[in-house]
């Protein structure tokens, strides 16, 4: 089984070199530790930079210069700033690449729900509405079950949505899966974890075809 | 040059009467328009409707207005650091319009632009979409998003001159030039006024024709809300 630094390392084998990669807040934010050293890449963070770059040092934060997770960060060389409109022009208007978010809920025929839960928690979307609208390539990463244990890929979701049909690729502590036309198809299986582990925790229809490879990570 | 100048954030905000609607510049609380929010606080105006990507935190930012309960509606994408917010909102007192991010800004650029409405793919099949005109273009669905109204935009640069010129600096820019002139006044309040001549034309973000008031702000304190670091 995967912890979230492990999450974030295979789904970093994902990224390609010259992608514009927009990370999510949460274990996303982690894939940028993991990513192969001889690619180029940028990260995109939607309050208004390209060319993220590491958490500054002690003593060298700056106060105009945070992620969306309004965590200070730095920019890199060839690193700029824009507005929320031109962000998000970028996000809508497919010029990034790929887009990595978390979830509470994803269903087997790709919607998603991560920013509601009706008379209990309303943190708001942010740009998750936007995000997964728009994006062609959509990761999910998250924790296969909730903290009652319960499947978090589901026939259908039981919160409300942030978007229908967009996800295609899910990582999990648990599984690589692909939202496929009947719905979860099985890719890889986390070490140490079987194909019947990754069946008990899925709700929605897991396809399985063949031998299931171990992930490499 | 016109000029736009005025001595304060008092005479800035003359004219700020109860029930009227303010855009407010900033993410998070970088690059909030603090003055601006101080002096809300000050005047004491009540059933204001604010649109703010965020709320502030219980202390500082937004939070203040909500604090003092001025506010009657926050339209916002993103509330998580605020549990008065939360509060007020799970309990009734507040009226919330939760709006996707990307659709915020461009309904503030939309009012700044003389667009009455747009098409947004953001939020269709959602709650968000609800009430809303929906229309399929290349097969893809989209819904209608309505231009922003509002009586004042309070948007806070890093430098700005006379003419209302506006330069921000890193990610503080984020909302403040897509609030620009999509409200009836715009407010600017700068870190720095410079004088006459000094921004050089080709780097400025916003010209001054959005603009109707830019002041000196004072006392900024520009909270940091996770300061992560990393060790030499």
């Amino acid at each position: 089984m995967l912890d979230k630094n492990g999450i974030a390392k295979r789904i970093a084998q994902e990224v390609e070199d010259g992608y514009y990669v927009n990370l999510g807040i949460g274990i996303p934010t982690l894939v940028a530790n993991y990513v192969r050293e001889d690619i180029s890449v940028e990260f995109q963070s939607e309050n208004g930079i390209l060319g993220m770059g590491p958490f500054p040092f002690e003593g060298e934060e700056d106060a105009d210069l945070i992620n969306a997770g309004k965590q200070t960060i730095t920019a890199l060389p060839g690193a700029s700033y824009f507005d929320s409109a031109t962000s998000f022009a970028m996000i809508r208007g497919k010029h990034v690449d790929l887009t990595i978010l978390g979830a509470m809920e994803v269903a087997e025929n790709g919607d998603i729900a991560n920013w509601k839960i009706p008379g209990k928690m309303v943190k708001g979307m942010g740009g998750a509405m936007d995000l997964v609208a728009s994006a062609e390539n959509i990761i999910v990463a998250m924790m296969h079950t909730n903290r009652a244990g319960e499947s978090k890929l589901l026939k259908k979701c039981s919160l409300p949505l942030t978007g229908v049909g967009c996800v295609k690729k899910i990582v999990t502590n648990l599984a690589v899966l692909e939202v496929i036309e009947d719905g979860f198809l099985l890719l890889e299986r986390a070490p140490g974890v079987s194909v019947d582990d990754i069946k008990a925790a899925t709700e929605g229809n897991l396809i399985i075809r063949g031998e299931v490879i171990e992930m490499n990570v | 040059m016109i000029r736009k100048t005025v001595a304060n954030v008092t005479d800035a905000l003359a004219e700020v009467k109860d029930g009227m609607t303010f855009m407010l510049g900033g993410f998070g609380l970088c690059g909030i328009p603090e003055n601006a929010i101080s002096e809300l606080v000050n005047l004491g105006v009540k059933d204001i409707t604010c649109i703010s990507n965020n709320a502030g935190v219980d202390d500082f930012g937004l939070g203040l207005l909500l604090q003092q309960h001025q506010i009657k509606k926050m339209i916002s994408s993103y509330v998580g650091e605020n549990d008065e917010f939360e509060r007020q909102m799970l309990s009734g007192e507040l009226e919330v319009e939760l709006t996707p991010q990307g659709t915020l800004a461009e309904k503030c650029r939309a009012a700044q632009a003389g667009f009455p409405a747009f098409f947004t793919p953001a939020g269709y099949g959602t709650e968000v979409a609800e009430g809303k005109e929906v229309r399929e273009f290349d097969g893809k669905m989209y819904i209608l998003e309505e231009a922003f109204k509002a009586d004042f935009a309070f948007v806070k640069a890093w430098k700005g001159d006379a003419a209302g010129n506006l330069i921000f600096k890193g990610t503080a820019r984020n909302f403040n030039p897509c609030m620009c002139g999509a409200a009836t006044i715009t407010v600017a309040e700068v870190e720095e006024l410079v004088p006459e001549g000094e921004l050089d034309p080709n780097q400025i973000h916003i010209p001054g024709i959005f603009v109707q008031r830019i002041f000196q702000g004072k006392d900024y304190e520009k909270r940091i809300e996770q300061r992560t670091v990393r060790q030499k």
